[in-house]
């Protein structure tokens, strides 16, 4: 499936910007290069892997005399030096590198060497860690911006000259696709290409940089950095919410937030003096990794991974270093130490969190601890009123309490009738006899329980049998309780601590009569295992019944059985309960206790008082001979089930409370970080293993790098404050850096994941500096930055190019003509969506599920909540793409196939292949077939009457530009036999219309829709529509 | 990057041309070219592989090895008691079964047998296995890093228990490139177990290209619809309107090419046409009504339900007749903590008769020369229960230390059985072979040398052995 270039590509490969053979060598140009390669591996800032004492980064120790009394390099004399010995020796066990390094040094690249130590051998520190300069921009005539003087400064050294300007239509098509990730619409185009004025440009720029979609689009990518998804990712895989990080991200980049400010928020916002919610919500950049929740885990492991990950995306996204080189070990090429890795770990380690996700939640989804609930304006004045009338209510109860023994000494005379008074309560259920079916131990506690012990049968049936309470009974309560001698000091005989009630049947044996099955009407509990809702209980057809979270949860519950007929006093008659454990093996309830109501239906509650027969003996206590005990205990129990004023004050204050949590429940929550009270101990992990720990760390930044600035605290803040101090020589290069890459296709260093010492050399060093420079001079102004690369002639140049210009710069670094290259997959599904009329715009909110495969979660996974995906009704198919919802362990297909990370970790540049699935995608999935359907309704309705005005529509809508008379001629023939065909197959016709969820446009007549929709669809696959050009 | 510099980036990265990029180049200028030009010729294969391609049925959630393959008769007058500590060395345990109060000693319930020429010794539970017995080379002196599916998985797959790493398959594809011009080079099948129907999930990062170019990433078939995604047009638009389209497509294209120059919209015209014929090539390659009812039988009679592992046993020959480089099944539902007895008996009937009947089917095709099988999982399985231990059932925990797989195919030691674990099956005794040097023996026989196929990412050659593993001769004819 990979297309093949012919071998004639290498030859493309030219040399750009070289050491002309009479020019000096610069050792940070062309010697770094080949010694950091080759020879630092073994002789370089690893002092544990060094081999012969040789080190050769630094030079003061390459000249030493060497430990087998030769020389590395004796400037000035090559031909001394043992370096160029033993890469040009012919011995194979002298020869460097060794043959197994498979790392052989070309002719070339000895030549160089040996020119190098001829000129002196002369060092330069390794340009990215120098201290950034803005150089002098160099006066190049025609260039009226520094951008364009660098540029051309270089082309005319290469004997080039720049391209012409790129028509207006194509740099419209452009700059929108770069700066919105939208396409213009014709409208925007014809006045653009109407508007003569010199400003029409930069007009445009800035209306692009002020709309809300440039916030979206620029999130994107930090996405891709942050390694943002809706999943926890790992085995189970289930969900999160993190969204309000995500919309945080596109409000900064709309408010241009400047890069200092996005930095520090997000690095330690929850560290800022007064911190705003906005400012906490930021820190969710570092609590976007993946949190592990498979079985067996062992906790530690993974809170170091954790924590390790943040360390690494952190310095990949800021300072461009690949420092994860040094959780084993020294790094190999880069003067960075095992020790600066866990310093920077220490900054990180110090957050209240576990590292895993514990038990139900593992499933079930949700955000793990630290989080926030976040509220817009609106939610917060309603959370404010919610809260005034929870404390008014508290106000209240206060005030009704002070009548409180008054009350309850009114009542106490009327308590014999236990019917009448306390409705609600619950009586305890006096046993005669309880026994476990298949032998277990079922003991009588001092509070009436009893606790299972002995063995634990697999499938136990409990046997309660009772005599008929005096009042009948009309519904039963069961209490389970924790207890020290079950498995995990929980509430069930399950090893893990759970259980599982499959059953609890009801029989009523008269005097003489055989027992009497009773209908369990319905079935409530203070709490449910997701997935064993007490409801199961009752419905036969659940299969499982009524769980606890055994495992995680240790405290007491309660359910209550109503009877769907009440049954009366009667005599003799007998209650005979039977709790069956049938749903799983070995889930059988460890401590129980079971109480009866005979009050209504209605009126029974399952959080009702369980003391009635307790309450009546302290009530025939005198008054003045009870214990502050008994008398608190009477007192709670009046309040609980005895109507009164303040019973009543109570209800109301219940009422306000439970509102108010209801509410906050429907907000939404986001991860965040929080320091803890005391900060944990950090330590070198040998080998980068959790379980062994070497020499104790403290907060400290990488040693080679400026200091942290004077006055920064050592936490976090103090790290995102060094971070972005103007002596930090990355975090600025970097950027900028990135931003050209976004432009151009290629940084001008080109590895712009990786500014270390194994970095290309930058083709235009002077200008990344000067990027560099201005960038932290504008005051880290990001739309600043983008509008000073947009508005550079060579940023406008037309990217049209010749065989020649091909063969010579294939990538176009030199920059002699306009960037290509195809759009990333998001903008294709984007601007699908656009051009079809289909776009939702709004911004923000919870990710939502566009079409995807059917069974798209579910082949490879039956684990976790994310599970049966469904596409959402109406919107959620037409939203951008960055609101799609993101499972990391089955990522949204379409966009995998267009070269999007899985987002298990940070990724800060992306491949860009061409592969035939894109093209089925494109061609094929119900997206872009409704979408072209979409675009042939406008043809219809906007393009005009005939073929010809509506194809040059459709051209001008997916192109920006004006159908060619050839071209047009291809078109409309393919477009007049298809109408034909669908004419005579109006079914087939029908079926293609019919593909996706809005409905074709009423009025046009079915066989010419879908005719126009396959032309469409040619339009939207074109290599100039998929491309930015 | 544009697809032209990606793919010269490949073949830089590859070490075809010189180890650095056009920085290095820039300074070297026309003499290094010349240079180049002299390496250009395919460094890969290194040598003569031995297999064309690989199919590797992967048995995920970790097969438990002293029921299937590493007979352990003695543990019998051991059962219930506890496991030595001498034996466990302290060696940690995952946190299912660190809490237990006793390890007891549970021996597999089922019987061993001898089978073929080679007498090599399998359990009753691959009858159908045993059948090809001189086919395999066994190895019971696995051993990984490991104690957690998903960490283990990954590793055996991409060299590193974290994400990010390519997958095998994709290290394959990069280096040894395709084979055909209509299929992908990397595909994956995926089946569930009956043996335990909810377990363990698969994730997409296991065929994964990492930091690979994409274009790597193996290509999962899905189970039902379209096997390649999106492979079929909208109803209402057959094939013949679809060319017409494309014609169109291509028409428009070549015209902007011939203005724009961009060698790249040539690429995307290739792009179309190499789809079409995949809209032609996929459904021929999942056809199988015309395979005999003889060769069905072969494979048992989950063959005919679409998206079982014996249907992507029979898929796997087709896609090894068409010159597939890398085809690997996943089979779920491996992973015993209680129950073993049963479920594991539900694993075999998936996957005995489906196995067996694959390399027969390859053998008399003569495929088996040049293809190398490969069956395994990740970790191993504990010889003490997890749960309770009874007459007729236990459970096993995760056990990296070892576990065993079998090879077969193309340049395999067959009719061998290699190293040894100790009486309790805990500790190798003789000949481990770590995952890297697994890994560095497939490659091996695909003719590649593991420390010469790296990619620069990030300032580092990576390999899929990362700095280790050795290729293991014992295994190879």
């Amino acid at each position: 499936m990979i297309l093949r270039p012919p071998t004639y590509l290498f030859l493309l490969l030219i040399s750009l910007a070289s050491a002309g053979a009479a020019e000096r060598v610069q050792f940070n140009r062309d010697v770094r290069p080949i010694l950091s390669d080759k020879c630092f591996h073994c002789h370089g800032p690893d002092d544990k892997k060094r081999e012969a004492g040789l080190r050769l980064d630094v030079r003061a120790e390459a000249l030493k005399k060497g430990e087998s009394g030769s020389t590395a390099i004796v400037p000035g004399k090559p031909d001394l030096s043992a370096v160029i010995e033993r890469i040009t020796t012919t011995s194979t066990d002298d020869i460097m590198p060794p043959a197994k390094m498979h790392k052989a040094v070309t002719k070339a690249e000895i030549e160089l060497l040996q020119r190098w130590i001829a000129e002196g051998a002369e060092y330069q520190g390794h340009w990215a860690f120098e201290p950034v300069r803005a150089p002098q921009v160099p006066q190049v005539a025609g260039a009226a911006m520094p951008v364009d003087a660098f540029i051309r400064q270089q082309l005319q050294k290469q004997g080039l000259a720049p391209s012409p300007e790129a028509d207006k239509a194509t740099l419209i098509r452009r700059v929108t696709l770069d700066l919105v990730g939208l396409p213009p619409t014709p409208e925007d185009v014809r006045a653009f290409v109407a508007d003569t004025s010199p400003q029409a440009f930069e007009a445009l720029v800035d209306r692009l940089l002020a709309s809300q979609q440039y916030g979206e689009h620029m999130a994107r990518q930090w996405l891709d950095f942050a390694r943002f998804a809706d999943s926890n990712g790992f085995q189970t895989d289930s969900s999160r919410s993190m969204w309000p990080w995500r919309d945080w991200v596109i409000r900064a980049f709309n408010d241009n937030l400047p890069y200092d400010q996005f930095t520090v928020q997000q690095i330690a916002g929850d560290l800022l003096p007064n911190a705003a919610q906005d400012q906490v919500i930021a820190t969710g950049f570092n609590r976007n990794h993946r949190i592990n929740g498979e079985g067996g885990i062992i906790a530690e492991e993974w809170r170091i991974e954790n924590i390790i990950d943040r360390v690494e995306t952190t310095s990949f996204t800021w300072l461009g270093l690949t420092l994860n080189c040094c959780r084993c070990h020294d790094h190999k090429y880069d003067p960075f130490t095992q020790k600066d890795f866990y310093s920077l770990f220490a900054f990180f380690n110090n957050v209240e969190e576990s590292g895993t996700i514990q038990g139900a939640s593992n499933r079930s989804g949700g955000n793990s601890v630290p989080f926030l609930k976040v509220t817009s304006a609106e939610q917060k004045a309603k959370l404010d009123a919610l809260q005034a009338a929870a404390n008014a209510a508290t106000k209240a109860v206060r005030t009704a309490e002070k009548d409180l023994p008054k009350l309850v000494a009114a009542w106490e005379p009327t308590l014999a009738d236990s019917k009448q008074v306390a409705k609600s309560a619950w009586q305890r259920l006096e046993p005669e006899s309880v026994t476990s079916k298949f032998g277990a131990t079922l003991t009588r506690q001092a509070d009436g329980s009893y606790l299972a012990g002995g063995k634990n049968p697999p499938k136990d049936v409990y046997v309660f049998d009772a005599a008929m309470p005096a009042d009948g009974a009309s519904a039963f309560l069961l209490e389970c309780f924790p207890d020290p001698s079950l498995p995990n000091q929980s509430l069930g005989r399950h090893p893990n601590g759970n259980f599982v009630l499959s059953d609890f049947d009801v029989f009523v044996q008269k005097p003489g009569g055989k027992p009497e099955k009773q209908v369990v009407a319905k079935a409530s509990a203070d709490y449910s295992q997701k997935g064993y809702e007490i409801g199961g209980v009752v419905d036969k057809k659940s299969g499982r019944g009524w769980a606890i979270d055994g495992p995680t949860k240790r405290d007491p519950r309660r359910a209550m059985f109503v009877l769907k007929t009440p049954l009366p006093p009667q005599a003799g008659a007998k209650l005979l309960l039977r709790l069956r454990h049938e749903a799983i093996t070995s889930h059988n309830i460890g401590r129980f206790r079971l109480s009866w109501a005979a009050a209504d239906a209605g009126e029974v509650k399952l959080d009702g008082d369980t003391s009635l027969a307790e309450i009546k003996l302290i009530a025939a206590i005198p008054a003045a001979k009870r214990t502050p005990d008994q008398v608190k205990r009477l007192h709670t129990f009046f309040r609980a089930n005895v109507e009164s004023p303040l019973r009543a004050a109570d209800q109301a204050l219940a009422a306000a409370s439970s509102a108010l949590t209801t509410f906050e429940d429907t907000l939404p929550t986001t991860m965040v970080m929080k320091e803890a009270a005391t900060p944990r101990d950090a330590f070198v992990l040998t080998r980068g293993e959790y379980d062994k720990p070497a020499a104790k760390v403290t907060m400290a930044t990488p040693a080679v790098l400026p200091p942290m600035p004077k006055g920064a605290p050592l936490n976090r803040l103090g790290l995102a404050q060094w971070l972005v101090a103007p002596e930090n020589p990355l975090t600025a290069r970097v950027w900028v850096n990135r931003a050209w890459e976004r432009f151009f296709g290629n940084g001008l260093c080109k590895t712009t994941e990786n500014l270390g010492s194994q970095a290309e050399y930058p083709l235009h060093p002077e200008l990344l500096d000067w990027l560099a420079a201005e960038f932290m001079r504008s005051g880290w102004d990001m739309k600043a930055m983008m509008k000073l690369i947009v508005m550079s002639q060579t940023y406008r140049q037309s990217s049209a190019v010749t065989p020649a210009m091909v063969a010579m710069d294939p990538e176009n670094r030199l920059l002699a003509r306009g960037p290509r290259f195809r759009l990333t997959g998001e903008v294709v599904r984007d601007q699908a969506l656009a051009l079809g009329g289909l776009l939702v715009p709004k911004i923000g909110g919870p990710s939502v599920r566009p079409y995807m495969p059917e069974g798209v979660w579910d082949e490879t996974s039956k684990y976790g909540d994310l599970r049966g995906y469904k596409a959402d009704a109406g919107d959620g198919l037409y939203r951008r793409t960055l609101y799609t919802i993101w499972k990391r362990t089955a990522a949204p297909p379409t966009m995998m196939l267009f070269d999007a990370p899985t987002r298990e970790i940070c990724t800060v540049k992306r491949s860009r292949t061409n592969t035939p699935l894109q093209a089925l995608a494109l061609l094929n999935e119900v997206t872009f077939v409704e979408a072209a359907r979409g675009l042939a309704q406008l043809m219809i309705q906007k393009g005009g009457t005939t073929p010809e005005e509506r194809l040059r529509y459709g051209y001008l809508r997916a192109t920006s530009h004006e159908l060619e008379p050839a071209a047009m001629a291809v078109l409309l023939k393919g477009l007049k036999e298809r109408l034909a065909w669908y004419a005579a197959h109006p079914e087939d016709a029908t079926k293609l219309v019919s593909q996706g969820q809005s409905k074709p446009a009423e009025g046009i007549a079915v066989p010419e829709l879908a005719a126009y929709c396959t032309t469409a669809s040619v339009l939207m696959n074109l290599d100039r529509v998929v491309t930015r050009q | 990057m544009n697809a032209t510099s990606l793919r010269l980036q490949d073949h830089l990265n590859r070490r075809i041309f010189m180890g650095r990029s056009t920085a290095a180049l820039s300074s070297i200028a026309m003499a290094s070219l010349m240079e180049g030009r002299a390496q250009a010729a395919p460094v890969f294969p290194n040598f003569a592989p031995k297999a064309k391609r690989v199919i590797y049925l992967f048995q995920s959630g970790a097969p438990s090895q002293m029921d299937l393959f590493d007979p352990k008769p003695q543990m019998e007058k051991y059962r219930g008691q506890d496991l030595p500590a001498s034996i466990r060395q302290g060696q940690r345990l995952t946190t299912m079964t660190s809490g237990q109060k006793s390890f007891p000693v549970a021996p597999s319930m089922f019987k061993f047998n001898r089978h073929g020429k080679s007498g090599t010794v399998l359990s009753e539970l691959m009858p159908y296995i045993g059948t090809v017995a001189d086919e395999l080379c066994v190895v019971r002196s696995m051993f990984t890093e490991a104690i957690n599916h998903d960490p283990a998985i990954t590793f055996c797959q991409t060299g590193s228990q974290l994400a990010g790493r390519p997958s095998i398959g994709s290290w394959l594809g990069y280096g040894l490139g395709s084979m055909n011009q209509d299929l992908p080079a990397y595909v994956v099948l995926t089946s569930f177990g009956t043996g335990r129907k909810e377990d363990q999930p698969l994730y997409d990062r296991l065929w994964s290209s990492g930091f690979l170019p994409t274009q790597h990433q193996g290509v999962k078939f899905r189970n039902a619809g379209d096997p390649v995604l999106y492979l079929s047009n909208p109803e209402g638009l057959n094939r013949g309107l679809r060319r017409q389209m494309l014609d169109e497509l291509s028409a428009l294209n070549e015209a902007d090419h011939a203005q724009g120059g961009d060698p790249e919209t040539l690429t995307r015209i290739a792009q179309y046409e190499m789809a079409f014929r995949m809209q032609t090539s996929v459904p021929d390659l999942v056809d199988t009504s015309k395979e005999s009812q003889a060769v069905l039988d072969m494979y048992g009679p989950d063959v005919h339900k679409p998206g079982t592992y014996a249907a992507n046993c029979l898929l796997a020959r087709r896609l090894a007749e068409r010159d597939v480089r890398c085809i690997q099944l996943f089979h779920m539902g491996w992973d015993h903590h209680g129950g073993l007895p049963n479920a594991i008996r539900g694993q075999c009937s998936d996957t005995d008769q489906a196995t067996a009947g694959l390399i027969k089917d390859l053998k008399q095709r003569g495929l088996l020369d040049d293809t190398l099988i490969v069956w395994g999982g990740e970790f191993g399985r504990t010889i003490y229960s997890q749960g309770t231990l009874t007459e007729t059932n236990y459970g096993r925990d995760h056990h990296p230390r070892c576990f065993s797989l079998f090879l077969a195919g193309a340049g395999v030691n067959k009719g061998t059985t290699y190293g040894e674990t100790d009486d309790y099956c805990y500790n190798i005794v003789r000949d481990g072979v770590h995952v890297h040097d697994l890994n560095a023996t497939i490659m091996h026989l695909m003719g590649v040398d593991h420390e010469r196929l790296t990619y620069r990412f990030q300032g580092r050659d990576y390999r899929l052995t990362d700095i280790h593993g050795t290729v293991v001769k014992g295994l190879l004819a």
